[in-house]
């Protein structure tokens, strides 16, 4: 029977051939529009690291009091040094980095060419396990070389074929801001979007990787400067960045590692405890105020995601919902003019199931049809998105399948739908009614 | 023209004329929130400098000490400046439309109680004021030795020029000339009103604060240095610009040259506002896609409803309707299910509009956005059933004595 009512289908859809290219071209547009917007949005606002942001936390502590908080009574989003350097040494979360945002220029090795500047960030060598940062060659460092300030670098990728042409360049030496660096690590393909670990200074998107890490000790020892954000309440006292370091200016990153709820929710404690003591050494004038957010939070507090992305997928949105109206109508007008078919169909003995059948095979022909259209054209947007938008966000818009799925479901479903409803008020007439009627 | 009779057709087809009414209805929501994006978008693209954009350029030097900042400072205004083409060089921290350097908060008292919102400084040392071309309305330029060097950010005591947006904003109905400000401890008096300038990123804060901008003086130094304002013949700055980021690499060795920041203004304008015409560019695709998939239906249901209406057209023609009267037949029947969808859109843009107002911080839609709405949905509406409409009336009476 289903070969039957498939030729029957194509017999109907060939009597009105513009009325069908026009409902596969609705159904397919839609879903093509709202998808490729969908992936650029999904680009922007996924998890950089999904399967460890729950348990990545980022704490905030008000140095400043209630005359310097927010509208929001939120504390900064960075760290003093002070209070940074006070959570490394205490130590309490499995794995924890403070870091601040960094860019040292680099002499190439060769006479003649141009220093050129890097961004990186200096950080504990806690901090690559933490992450799962990949590496090519070598490894992090270890505590020790944190205690001892060892002047030692890890390296992108980009950077190790740049200066030593992308052999292993673990134990050579880089000059940096003047001194001599040993390669200890040459990381492998490593650019999170958006920079998680470091929201409170780093620009959000970046097409360009970070180029080295250095050992945060050995960057404050060394007078590297922070080039990330810095944010003061009051102006520093010292000078430089010696001044800074002493100063209650925020400027410092902070992530910590914390396994379960429980050790999320002693490390609350353990900030809430800190504070108190500040508070009684006469550092702080005011009762704790701290934050303790995860990367998810943290990402969705600060509003990375760009509201052009947002607004467009609406706006998508919005033509999905007008192809598929366009679609539902124009197939109500076809199906709902065939009650005489219909009559005579069921006048000769067919039963409703037949012609819910036959019908419901007519529509999923345009619904499959428009599906397969739009699926190619998603394919076509999809690889065109760096035609309209920066190429760091282009190049991050990737396909979502399932939701593809959806869309296409959606799609089909109202047709399907749209074939079902004039069938079933057909069916519920006499035959004997639309017959005479003819 | 009688309208009854079409009432009394499209009763007997509701559902179907229902929903292209919603159709029409849905279209014209996003169309007219859709328009006022792109408009938005290009009246922020095209937003007025105040600077004579065509004939100026940066070039941006990082990696030296403070201590070299002086030397430097001598070396690049004299290497720069002997080229050829050049007409002056001077010292800025940075260009309306390139990198955001200097925005902070200010407060019109000193004890900061009385915040007066946030802004750019524009730090120029000597000749800044006139490379850049800027329009002084009132007031004065900063006499030499009100060039005072910097200790934060701004030297402690400047003397600034604020535009005339900022002016309204802060001492409205005032005249601004010798009022003061402060940021913190820094101290900040008013000695000439700027017809315009812009932030260094005019959208980043809202449109009505784009031109929240001070031109502070300063004298170049330790802590400000590094970037450097060319000025040259617009026919000449292409061959200014790529000579002096050759040149730079011999006048200071030593340096790194920004690569990004070291471009014409104009090429800065273009690189600042390349996400905004990347959206304006999606948003009129969407807009046409929409255009053409609501004129594809009413095409559609139209041409059927004519296929299904061959015969009674036929006894109307054969008992006296003329050609026109069945074409405006379909046309009034297209223009009256186009108005019901009409009005139901306009509520549609107006509730579309308030949630993104309230989600998205965009303004409010102009109430004339809603009848030229109107209009383009009315006219693509006629436009759509014409082809039909007049294959209905080419239908010939004869039609109605056959049998079908």
């Amino acid at each position: 029977m289903f070969d039957y009512y498939l030729d029957l289908a194509w017999r109907s859809l060939r009597r009105s051939p513009g009325l069908t290219v026009l409902m596969v071209l609705a159904i397919g547009f839609g879903v093509a529009a709202s998808m490729t917007t969908y992936s650029v949005f999904r680009a922007v606002s996924g998890d950089p690291i999904p399967w460890k942001s729950s348990k990545l936390f980022v704490p905030q502590i008000d140095p400043w009091g209630p005359s310097g908080r927010a509208s929001d009574g939120e504390p900064p989003d960075a760290l003093t040094y002070t209070d940074a350097m006070a959570l490394m040494h205490a130590h309490r979360a499995k794995l924890q980095s403070a870091m601040y945002r960094i860019s040292p220029s680099l002499v190439p090795e060769q006479t003649g060419q141009h220093p050129i500047n890097v961004s990186g960030h200096a950080v504990y060598g806690e901090f690559f396990p933490m992450l799962d940062v990949p590496f090519l060659y070598g490894a992090g460092w270890s505590a020790d070389d944190d205690a001892h300030q060892a002047p030692v670098v890890v390296i992108s990728g980009e950077l190790n074929r740049k200066f030593f042409g992308g052999a292993n360049s673990v134990g050579r030496s880089l000059s940096m801001d003047g001194k001599d660096y040993r390669v200890v690590g040459v990381m492998g393909d490593w650019n999170p979007q958006p920079r998680f670990y470091d929201l409170a200074s780093s620009a959000n998107f970046n097409a360009i990787g970070e180029g080295v890490f250095i050992p945060f000790e050995r960057g404050i020892a060394a007078g590297i400067y922070n080039s990330g954000n810095t944010n003061c309440y009051e102006p520093t006292k010292g000078a430089g960045f010696i001044g800074l370091q002493q100063s209650s200016c925020t400027w410092v990153s902070y992530m910590a590692l914390l396994d379960s709820s429980a050790a999320a929710s002693q490390y609350r404690q353990y900030l809430d405890s800190y504070a108190r003591e500040q508070q009684q050494a006469g550092r702080f004038h005011w009762a704790p105020n701290n934050l303790l957010r995860d990367v998810p939070a943290v990402l969705d507090h600060q509003g990375v995601v760009p509201s052009d992305t947002r607004i467009s997928l609406l706006v998508a949105l919005g033509l999905l919902v007008v192809c598929l109206v366009n679609t539902v109508g124009l197939m109500l007008a076809k199906f709902l003019r065939r009650s005489s078919e219909i009559g005579v169909r069921r006048a000769l003995g067919a039963p409703r199931r037949a012609l819910y059948a036959q019908f419901l095979i007519e529509a999923g022909l345009i619904g499959a049809a428009g599906g397969a259209l739009g699926l190619l054209l998603t394919g076509a947007g999809v690889m065109s998105v760096g035609l309209v938008f920066r190429p760091e966000i282009a190049a991050l818009a990737r396909l979502d399948w399932s939701l593809l799925g959806i869309t296409m479901v959606l799609a089909v479903g109202a047709t399907l739908l749209a074939g079902l409803y004039p069938t079933f008020r057909a069916a519920r007439v006499q035959p004997a009614w639309q017959l005479k009627s003819n | 023209m009688q309208i009854k009779p079409i009432f009394s057709a499209l009763r007997r087809h509701r559902l179907a004329t229902l929903l292209i009414a919603l159709e029409i209805a849905l279209a014209c929501a996003v169309l007219c929130n859709a328009c006022f994006l792109i408009a938005n978008r290009l009246q922020l693209m095209h937003i007025q400098s105040g600077v004579d954009e065509a004939s100026l350029a940066v070039i941006s030097l990082t990696g030296f000490e403070d201590a070299q900042a002086v030397d430097l400072n001598a070396r690049v205004s004299a290497g720069l400046g002997a080229m050829p083409g050049v007409q002056s060089v001077s010292v800025i921290n940075t260009v309306p439309l390139g990198r955001r350097k200097g925005t902070a908060g200010i407060s019109l008292d000193p004890a900061g109680q009385h915040f007066g919102g946030v802004v750019d400084f524009f730090l120029g040392g000597p000749g800044a004021l006139d490379a850049l071309g800027l329009r002084v309305v009132a007031g004065r330029h900063p006499l030499p030795d009100e060039y005072a060097p910097i200790t934060s950010f701004v030297p402690s005591n400047s003397t600034v020029l604020v535009t005339r947006a900022l002016a309204e904003h802060l001492w409205p109905g005032v005249d601004p000339l010798g009022k003061e400000f402060w940021c913190d401890k820094l101290h900040f008096r008013v000695v000439g009103l700027i017809e315009h300038l812009v932030r260094a990123d005019p959208g980043g804060r809202g449109a009505d604060t784009a031109e929240w901008a001070v031109f502070v003086a300063a004298q170049p130094g330790p802590k400000f240095a590094g970037t450097y304002l060319l000025r040259a013949d617009p026919a000449e700055l292409p061959r200014v610009v790529r000579d002096a980021r050759t040149a730079i690499a011999k006048i200071a060795p030593d340096a790194v040259l920004e690569q990004e920041d070291s471009r014409s203004v104009s090429d800065l304008r273009e690189s600042r506002f390349r996400q905004d015409r990347a959206m304006a560019g999606m948003l009129v695709g969407v807009v046409l896609a929409l255009l053409l998939v609501t004129a594809l239906g009413i095409v559609g249901l139209a041409s059927f409803w004519v296929q299904q209406r061959r015969k009674q057209i036929g006894i109307r023609r054969a008992i006296g309707a003329t050609r026109r009267d069945i074409l405006s037949y379909f046309q009034t029947e297209n223009f009256l299910i186009v108005s019901g969808g009409i009005g139901l859109g306009m509520l549609l843009a107006f509730a579309l509009n308030l949630m993104l107002m309230k989600f998205y911080e965009l303004p409010r839609l102009p109430l004339y956005y809603l009848p030229i709405g109107a209009l383009v949905l009315w006219a693509l509406g006629q436009l759509a059933v014409l082809g039909p409409a007049l294959r209905a009336a080419a239908v010939p009476p004869v039609v109605a004595t056959r049998s079908v």
